[in-house]
């Protein structure tokens, strides 16, 4: 049976709770800053929100659950998204099925973490089960080991050089440089990034993302709902995710996107030459190109042509991570799987805080998550049309 | 009285002195959470094994250790003995790391294998590996903290952990190291001695009970150059302590060989008698030692390159399962196996091991009348040390050891029966 369509279901208000690097602050108070500034841009009261969906790593002991009473929230339509960097395009498939069907009018799609200075270590230290079994013990590099491994196997497989990455890296810096949000405020030259401190070999620092406190949300509805509230909106038209692909690969070299971007670009009816620009998940550069070769913007290997042949800013060719990614604005843990999408629905409405993409109808925007063991388990992706 | 003093400030100054300015680190461990299911990696590790889950039904080899097959679903998973062999997909050196423990060792090389069978395990990498990929052999040992970790090293002969600087944080290698043996009037005492000199040790303290009785081979303990005996009895606590005050802070491995064997049956005249001798000595003995010397151990743990790290028993493999016609000194041996576990978990609280021997019966006159095969004095000491260079802690020297963990295994009731029949 083939897979329905999204209809009429729009995203609409995104928001973003400026990132800090330490916070004293709990998630709630993150999370709840995200609810509030949603409700101000939509100019709606809290009642008319009657669904939520909610991703984050350090609402301990709570969960989407806690965080209704937390905020006085009466809901009719609840999910908890524990997918981390593919949390949004999870919530948005979810939530959307629920607008389309009458289960919920208004979905408020969150996702937000605080930091404390020992947060992140004890986060990675007990992630999962076979991380805390099998791969923390050796190390304790957390991420930055897992993504050293599949790096150093990619650059030896597919002859990628640390400039190519590096490419990648300072396009993102000079397009966060005209975000007032992003964390990372100095351009960063080839020099810098290729001479910078050591973390796991190949990786050296500005290869890693930095560990901070935010939130990033959105709405769904229908689009009689959004022209009800005066909101801009984006539409969906096709949503794909995929857990634990390929779990045969001796490593990742690959994601769930090559099992499913026939079946993306399908229902969005588009080619993906027919994309003006793109959100990829980026803790690490790596995972960027993986992206790019897995969604079809070219073959499996040609990754480092591609950087070459492609300028990811702006105003260049193939624009990527507009706002500057998490590689330049930070990762705010869950929130980091939400600045793509927020960051999409900013271009494609004409709200962006940073530079605009020319002309931006179509956008797409790519989440993967969760290294339980040795590789991410979860990816998908969403492609979002201006109105 | 002179007689000591003059022995004790000899072993003083043999002992390098270091600097007393400078502060002793604390010890720091690595992480030892693991699930329960993933203590099965460790269970093998501790015998110097590696075994993995092999699924009953349909033969799939697992990891990370689970519940339930990755393939069929069976929940009926076995811990299986592996060969290890594999290819080296990709690797790392990790020069950032969140826990102190691997802050303070840093780098550290860290690769991904894909086994033969198709699993892929996160593993360190030998120094002697060389390129990626390439064909290795995993192996399991057991990190600081007492929890398996896998290694990859060369597929073919035998890898000397202790070449490796980081690896050899998974060993307790003797050389360069300060001994304390307990008592060297034993056969099995003076092999120890002879082994860990041959093996490298900077200076070997020979604990020796009632001086005034001269026993074959002390004489020519004193041609070992690394060694040094001194007073001790474990049956007296005062001595204990003495000799913990006097070396104690110094001791990097204790190998804990003093050892009453009276070799009698429940039944047998004068069992009550030889059964508090033994449990005096074995037991109590332990007990003694533990009191005054795991502190100081603990308390040196993180000392430089030649900081405090294992302590070692020679217990009997009778304590596994008592052999009647040895039963009160079977007895004892389970005593201090069991006193042994308590010490072993206090111990790994800062990283020092507890290594156990369970050797079968030894070639000596206390086992005489057991039949052959039968373990020499030299082999035991032999096992000793590879256990210290090697990574384990539970050792089971010899055939007729092997044999009857191989029983106690596979039906720890059966070979109670079989062991009360008189089949040994």
């Amino acid at each position: 049976m083939a897979r329905g369509g999204y209809g009429d279901v729009v995203l609409a208000a995104p928001v973003t709770v400026p990132y800090v690097r330490y916070s004293i602050r709990g998630a709630h108070w993150f999370l709840g800053r995200a609810l509030a500034q949603l409700l101000a841009a939509a100019k709606i009261p809290k009642q008319r929100v009657d669904g939520l969906a909610v991703a984050s790593f350090t609402l301990a002991p709570d969960t989407a659950v806690g965080l209704t009473q937390h905020l006085g929230l009466t809901l009719r339509w609840l999910d908890n998204i524990p997918m981390g960097g593919a949390s949004a395009v999870v919530s948005i498939r979810r939530a959307a099925r629920a607008v389309q069907n009458g289960d919920a009018e208004i979905v408020a799609c969150i996702g937000g973490d605080t930091n404390h200075t020992d947060s992140f270590r004890r986060n990675t230290s007990a992630f999962s089960q076979f991380a805390q079994d099998a791969v923390y013990p050796y190390g304790s590099g957390g991420p930055n080991t897992s993504f050293a491994l599949l790096t150093s196997y990619y650059m030896r497989t597919y002859g990628a050089r640390r400039a190519n990455f590096g490419k990648l890296c300072i396009a993102q810096r000079n397009n966060a440089l005209k975000n007032p949000l992003a964390l990372f405020k100095k351009p960063l030259t080839l020099d810098q990034y290729l001479n910078a401190r050591l973390v796991a070999e190949p990786l050296r620092l500005f290869d890693c993302v930095m560990p901070c406190a935010g939130a990033e949300g959105f709405l769904v509805m229908r689009e009689t709902t959004a022209r009800d509230l005066g909101l801009p909106f984006a539409r969906l038209l096709a949503a794909i995710e995929r857990h634990n692909a390929f779990p045969d690969d001796p490593i990742q070299f690959r994601g769930g996107w090559a099992m499913d971007r026939d079946e993306l670009f399908a229902q969005a009816a588009l080619k993906p030459a027919d994309i003006n620009f793109v959100e990829v998940y980026d803790d690490y550069p790596v995972i960027n190109v993986l992206q790019f070769e897995d969604l079809g913007f070219c073959g499996k290997g040609e990754g480092p042509d591609f950087i070459r042949a492609n300028t990811f800013e702006t105003d260049g060719t193939f624009p990527c991570n507009t706002s500057g990614g998490q590689l330049s604005a930070g990762q705010a843990g869950a929130a980091g799987g939400h600045l793509g999408a927020v960051e999409a629905i900013r271009q494609l409405t004409g709200q962006t805080l940073g530079a605009p993409v020319a002309n931006a109808r179509y956008g797409l925007v790519s989440g993967f998550g969760m290294i339980n063991y040795d590789r991410g388990i979860c990816s998908g992706a969403v492609v979002l049309a201006a109105d | 009285m002179r007689q000591r003093e003059a022995k004790v400030a000899e072993a003083t100054t043999r002992a390098k002195r270091k600097n007393p300015i400078l502060r002793t680190p604390l010890p720091t461990l690595p992480p030892g959470a693991r699930s329960r299911v993933a203590l099965g990696l460790t269970a093998a590790a501790a015998r110097g094994a590696l075994e993995l889950q092999v699924c009953r039904d349909c033969a799939a080899v697992q990891y990370p250790p689970r519940e339930v097959c990755r393939d069929c679903l069976s929940s009926r998973l076995l811990w299986r003995p592996h060969n290890g062999e594999g290819e080296l997909v990709a690797e790392t050196v990790l020069h950032a790391a969140q826990e102190l423990y691997f802050r303070e060792r840093l780098p550290w090389r860290i690769g991904v294998v894909r086994l033969d069978d198709g699993a892929n395990l996160v593993v360190y990498v030998h120094e002697s590996v060389r390129g990626t990929p390439c064909r290795i052999r995993v192996e399991a040992a057991l990190d600081r903290a007492g929890e398996a970790v896998l290694l990859a090293v060369p597929p073919h002969g035998s890898t000397d952990l202790s070449a490796d600087p980081k690896l050899r944080e998974m060993t307790c290698d003797p050389r360069r190291r300060k001994i304390l043996v307990t008592d060297g009037k034993s056969a099995i005492g003076q092999a120890v001695v002879r082994a860990l000199a041959d093996a490298g040790a900077e200076m070997i303290w020979v604990g020796e009970a009632e001086p005034w009785k001269k026993i074959a081979g002390s004489a020519k303990l004193r041609e070992v150059p690394q060694a040094t005996v001194v007073p001790l009895d474990v049956t007296d606590s005062a001595s204990v302590r003495e000799l913990a005050g006097e070396i104690g802070g110094k001791v990097d491995i204790l190998v804990n060989t003093a050892d009453c064997h009276r070799t009698s049956a429940i039944g047998a005249r004068g069992a009550l008698n030889a059964a508090q001798l033994e449990m005096d000595v074995n037991y109590f003995g332990l007990l003694r030692l533990a009191k005054e010397f795991a502190p100081l151990l603990k308390a040196r743990a993180a000392d430089g390159p030649a900081n405090a790290i294992a302590w070692v028993n020679v217990l009997s493999i009778f304590a596994l399962s008592n052999y009647p016609p040895h039963g009160t000194y079977s007895a004892s041996k389970a005593a201090a196996l069991s006193l042994s576990q308590a010490l072993r978990g206090d111990l790994y609280a800062a990283g020092v091991r507890l290594i156990n021997l369970f050797p079968g019966p030894v070639d000596d006159e206390w086992d005489q009348l057991e039949l052959p095969p039968k373990l020499s004095p030299n082999a035991l000491a032999n096992a000793l040390v590879a256990a210290l260079r090697g990574s384990m802690e539970d050792v089971y020297p010899g055939e007729v050891a092997q044999d009857w963990l191989a029983r106690h295994r596979e039906n720890a009731k059966a070979l109670e029966r079989e062991l009360s029949e008189g089949n040994r």
